[in-house]
């Protein structure tokens, strides 16, 4: 135990190193001022030690201009701290285009994750190094968080929305993974490891035993058998807004709002599909809250995607189809 | 020679239990708080040291992880609201705020004993919810793990916070109504004691952020037992709704926590140092904008819950004015005892530990502020080691040392010296040996509230340990010396430290109105010698 | 030691028991003040402190509403109309009438008036209380006959059962909270009128009837917020 213990985390991705530059500048500062006031402290309180009982202190009121040296150094200094903190939090939570994306589902008290090509892991995460890799998170209970050390990453995990977290792995290898907000009776069991593989190594993992289709497949396939096919239909003249080429579009809503066709927005409705209704159709859709896992709705998710993205905002989209369209309120 | 106290003191004036229970003296009062305070702090203790017996090892082999689930649960839960919230404002603030403006009692003495009756009553709700089973959803009982998922007693418990709340809520309603209407004539603002600012800026922040903390453990308690959809996702509500919540007013409360311990200090350095305060205006004055800016920062509590990014800036930025006017205190305390005559007694030794542990707690504070920092900190033992050392190495000295500074104003006798320098040396050793590995193997990546851990971690944790063992008997100490000096130590007389301030000014014990007749101040009670402002040296 | 230079001036009387000194004082001064003026002014001030302590209780639940409502705003809509806009005006007229009572009751206190003008102005705050409250019984009992009491038993027939829900969940604890608030006035009016009836307020002590006074129009003051935003969502006058 107390020979071969680590002092520093591994500097295993990209961002590693641009978050313990940060923190070196944040020792430094620190260590800087607690020794200067340890210091000052112990100095004076020998120095200045009572020589006899009825010896007082020297009348001293104050300074203003102390006040304003002491109030405005620290204000610089912590304006430092704060851009550069949030330099590097901008860049930590704006995935790369084009980045490697795999699903993650946190459940008590294991994690399930999904490569795009199918290939499906529990507390295992294989990722490559050299590429961005964004995590698409999802839970199907409690709030959870992925927390990969070597790499500095985290993000919460929350039942009813989706987080992302990205990362580049500089070097391969093996590197814990820990859940990290606490989830009840196995929280600390809720661990597992990160393997991260040169690319040809990674290439080799993934023709190993994907098995099963891809995500996009097995999201065609659900499609197929809750029916979805046939209110959406391709044509344009389903009682469903067209699916194919609108992932990431902008949508009007029947109350006049615009959202994005974005991966909440796909789950949102179709879990609770009242909630957002695409202006010109009518609230038909049924719901299938507890008919499709987490797991299902991203699969479900990866086949929208797979039907097209746009590449810009666009117009507000979808014209009501052909036939009778109920006046709403 | 130091002459016997007067026949009649508040602690004679009037015997049995009766006249203890339904007292309405503020003095009294205040040593009932210190009695429930002290046992709750040791129940919290307890389970600290259980926490840290299992953590010697990797794996859950001392209790198992639904226990320990509970334990620090329960630690936290009772540190927080049954010790750390009341403690020097329910103990010291009510001892001394009237005796330090010149009253006779605060203005709502029977709301003052109420407070303590309510607290008591909190307390028993939460140790039947200890003893019948406990809690574990850790104790900021995030949703929907306790709303829907967790399986121990999370309504039991959340009713014992809800109704200590309003025990805080009634003490500082109290303080602020007296301290706006019931200083003697002559006692300025500009003339109160910082022990006194401090205070008022302590109530401010408990009767505008308890309330919200009350109503939202209320909805946990009824969306748990009604199965309505306030917070859970699956029923429809929304579970960071409930962190901004029952942040909003827990961030806040770390301010009720810390702020009365720097009156505490404020105190002891112009006291030790027989010199007055360094900068009284900034001083006061840093009070208020620490309790007001504290209102505006709850969100870095949720950096990782995808919130959005201009959030986070936005709370990002406010969290570092808040570490300003407390950079300001510390600066000033450091430049009072700056020719000061200094005595290092130990109420002393406390002060200047305090000063020193938090600023280490402050400082890494702002690792915590940093926005790209608090990715990889966030619930690692980094974050246990920062509120520790502002919590323990901050508040705890600081009410340690002032139950030493006050403690023969309180009681009339003079502890022991020499034990309480090694009681003050022990605690500051054992605590810095507990919670300074923290900060490594937090950085490391070992998070919070795990019952098992990654081996490589051992060797902090075990040094840690080490440190709590020492820590825990640097606590007894007081106890036993304290105990012992009610009966068997020197008389203390009117005031054994050559201190100034309206309270050294009248006996040990006092008597039970304070003050003979209404006084009337006629300059600062801490002027050492008369004053003269400096410039740059 | 050094001298501690004394801070404070014991005034040249001789020192007197409290309770017994040679001015008599109020018979509910109480003991720790040094005069009505003083006693008053912190009552109030007190009072004051306790209502904004409540404006923050209540603040959480409007949070709550704030970020739900901004959800599904076409759910509370519909929600919204299901409740009886009648009963909910009728309450709202009912408690600014009581406001004007209780107002009156403290202007009685305060200009002496004989003890039955205070006793009747007070009663005929609780009467009104007691009438609201009685409404409030009313519609909830209604809630419990068309099953949108939030739980296990909830039923919704309209668009968006699950917004109804919160928005029955948000009104339940709103208006429970606002009905507890009321029992707590009705009873703290109670004490107020036995002791009006006891002959105890006059121009120079009537600061419990005041201080009653600013709890109950706060209790009022929240029910002209929780009305509109409950009962009038989207609301339009139909004419005919």
């Amino acid at each position: 135990m107390f020979t071969n213990f680590p002092f520093f985390p591994q500097q295993a991705s990209e961002q590693a190193a641009t978050v313990d530059a940060l923190y070196f500048f944040l020792v430094a500062v620190s260590a800087f001022f607690a020794v200067l006031i340890a210091l000052l402290i112990v100095v004076f309180a020998v120095k200045f030690h009572r020589k006899d009982d009825s010896q007082v202190g020297e009348a001293i009121h104050g300074s203003l201009a102390l006040e304003l040296l002491w109030t405005l150094i620290p204000l610089g200094i912590t304006m430092v701290m704060f851009v550069w903190g949030a330099q590097v939090f901008f860049h930590m939570t704006r995935p790369p285009k084009g980045a490697m994306e795999i699903y993650v589902v946190g459940k008590q008290w294991m994690w399930k994750v999904q490569h795009m090509d199918g290939a499906r892991e529990i507390n295992e995460l294989h990722v490559p190094t050299g590429r961005p890799v964004k995590l698409i998170m999802g839970s199907e209970d409690v709030i959870h968080s992925f927390f990969i050390p070597d790499f500095r990453v985290k993000a919460d995990v929350i039942p009813g929305r989706y987080n992302t977290l990205w990362f580049t792995a500089t070097k391969a290898g093996r590197y814990h993974l820990f859940c990290t907000q606490y989830c009840g009776t196995k929280h600390s069991a809720m661990i597992g490891w990160v393997t991260a593989m040169e690319p040809a190594d990674y290439q080799t993992w993934l023709s190993g035993g994907a098995g099963g289709g891809t995500m996009a497949e097995n999201g065609a396939k659900l499609f197929q058998d809750l029916a979805c096919a046939t209110c959406h239909l391709e044509n344009g003249q389903g009682r469903g807004p067209v699916l194919k080429g609108a992932y990431g579009h902008q949508v009007l809503l029947q109350s006049g709002q615009t959202v994005t066709m974005d991966d909440a927005y796909i789950r949102e409705s179709i879990l609770t599909p009242q909630a957002k209704i695409v202006a010109g159709f009518t609230p038909i859709m049924p719901t299938f809250q507890g008919l499709v896992t987490e797991e299902q709705l991203l699969q479900l998710i990866a086949y929208v995607k797979s039907l097209g993205e746009s590449t810009g905002t666009g117009a507000a989209s979808t014209a009501p189809p052909p036939g009778p369209v109920q006046k709403q309120r | 020679m130091v002459s016997a106290p007067p026949t009649l003191n508040y602690l004679n004036n009037g015997y049995g239990l009766k006249s203890w229970l339904l007292t309405k003296d503020h003095k009294r009062i205040a040593l009932l708080y210190l009695l429930s305070i002290t046992f709750f702090f040791f129940l919290g203790g307890f389970f600290a040291l259980m926490i840290r017996l299992e953590l010697l090892t990797p794996a859950a082999d001392l209790v198992q992880p639904d226990t320990y689930n509970k334990l620090f649960t329960m630690h936290g839960v009772v540190m927080v609201f049954f010790f750390l919230i009341p403690s020097i404002p329910a103990v010291l603030g009510n001892f001394l705020i009237p005796i330090m403006i010149g009253a006779k009692d605060l203005a709502f003495p029977r709301i003052n004993l109420a407070s303590w009756y309510i607290y008591v009553l909190g307390g028993l709700f939460t140790i039947v919810a200890a003893i019948t089973g406990g809690v574990d959803t850790g104790w900021t009982f995030y949703a929907p793990y306790s709303t829907s998922a967790s399986n121990s007693h999370v309504i039991t418990a959340g009713l014992g916070v809800f109704i200590t709340g309003f025990s805080s809520i009634l003490t500082g309603l109290n303080f602020i109504v007296t301290v706006h209407r019931m200083r003697a004539p002559g006692m300025t603002w500009f003339r109160l004691p910082l022990f006194v600012w401090a205070h008022y800026a302590t109530s401010l922040i408990m009767i505008l952020g308890t309330p919200v903390i009350a109503i939202t453990v209320l909805l946990v308690a009824v969306e748990r037992a009604f199965h309505l959809g306030i917070f859970d996702p699956a029923l429809g509500g929304d579970p960071v709704l409930f962190q901004h919540l029952f942040w909003f007013y827990s961030h806040p409360a770390v301010y009720i926590m810390i702020l009365p311990a720097m009156g505490v200090v404020a105190e002891l350095v112009q006291a030790f140092s027989r010199k007055n305060i360094f900068g009284y205006t900034f001083v006061a004055f840093s009070s208020l904008a620490i309790a007001i800016i504290g209102f505006l920062v709850w969100g870095h509590h949720l950096f990782v819950s995808g919130q959005s990014t201009y959030a986070g800036l936005i709370f990002s930025i406010l969290s570092f004015f808040v570490a300003i006017p407390s950079a300001v205190k510390v600066f000033n305390w450091t430049a009072t005892i700056y020719k000061g005559s200094v005595s290092w007694d130990s109420p002393m030794l406390y002060a200047i530990g305090f000063i020193g542990l938090f600023t280490i707690g402050g400082l890494t504070g702002l690792f915590l502020a940093t926005l790209g920092m608090d990715i990889h900190l966030h619930d690692t033992y980094f974050i246990i080691a920062h509120f520790h050392y502002v919590m323990v190495g901050g508040a705890i000295f600081g009410y340690l040392g002032g139950l030493h500074y006050w403690w023969p104003k309180i009681t009339g006798r003079m502890y022991p010296e020499g034990w309480a320098k090694f009681a003050a040396l022990n605690v500051f050793v054992g605590f810095n040996l507990t919670f300074f590995p923290q900060f490594i193997v937090g950085y490391l990546g070992m998070p919070r509230r795990y019952a098992m851990y990654a081996p490589e971690f051992q060797v902090y944790n075990v040094l840690s340990t080490a440190g709590a063992t020492i820590l825990g008997v640097g606590y007894l100490i007081p106890m036993v010396y304290f105990l012992w000096s009610l009966k068997h130590a020197p008389l203390a007389g009117d005031n054994p430290w050559g201190a100034r301030g309206l309270e050294w000014e009248i006996p040990s014990p006092p008597p039970t109105e304070n003050f003979p007749a209404t006084p009337i101040v006629t300059e600062a009670t801490h002027q050492y010698a008369p004053s003269r402002e400096v410039g740059i040296a | 030691m050094p001298d501690a230079p004394s801070h404070y001036h014991p005034p040249p009387v001789a020192i007197h028991p409290p309770g017994h000194g040679p001015t008599p004082h109020h018979p509910w001064l109480q003991h720790h003040f040094d005069s009505m003026e003083q006693q008053a002014e912190a009552s109030t001030l007190g009072m004051w402190v306790f209502l904004v302590t409540e404006i923050m209780f209540f603040g959480g639940l409007f949070m709550a509403y704030l970020v739900y409502r901004h959800a599904s705003p076409t759910g509370f809509q519909e929600a919204s109309h299901h409740l009886n806009i009648y009963w909910g005006a009728a309450n709202t007229a009912i408690l600014i009438v009581s406001s004007l009572t209780m107002a009156l009751a403290v202007r009685a206190a305060q200009t002496s008036q004989p003890p039955r003008t205070q006793v009747f102005w007070l009663g005929s705050t609780i009467f009104f209380g007691l009438c609201f409250l009685g409404i409030k019984g009313i519609e909830y009992h209604d809630k419990f006959k068309d099953h949108i009491v939030p739980g296990p038993n909830f039923q919704w027939e309209g668009l968006y059962p699950k917004p109804a829900e919160q928005f029955y969940s948000l009104y339940f604890a709103m208006t429970g909270l606002h009905a507890l608030h009321m029992i707590i006035g009705v009873g703290i009016m109670s004490v107020i009128l036995v002791m009006a009836h006891k002959k105890i307020f006059d121009r120079d002590y009537y600061t419990p009837v005041e201080v009653a006074g600013l709890y109950w129009h706060f209790v009022d003051i929240v029910w002209i917020f929780l009305f509109p935003l409950l009962y009038l969502i989207g609301r339009h006058y139909h004419a005919g």
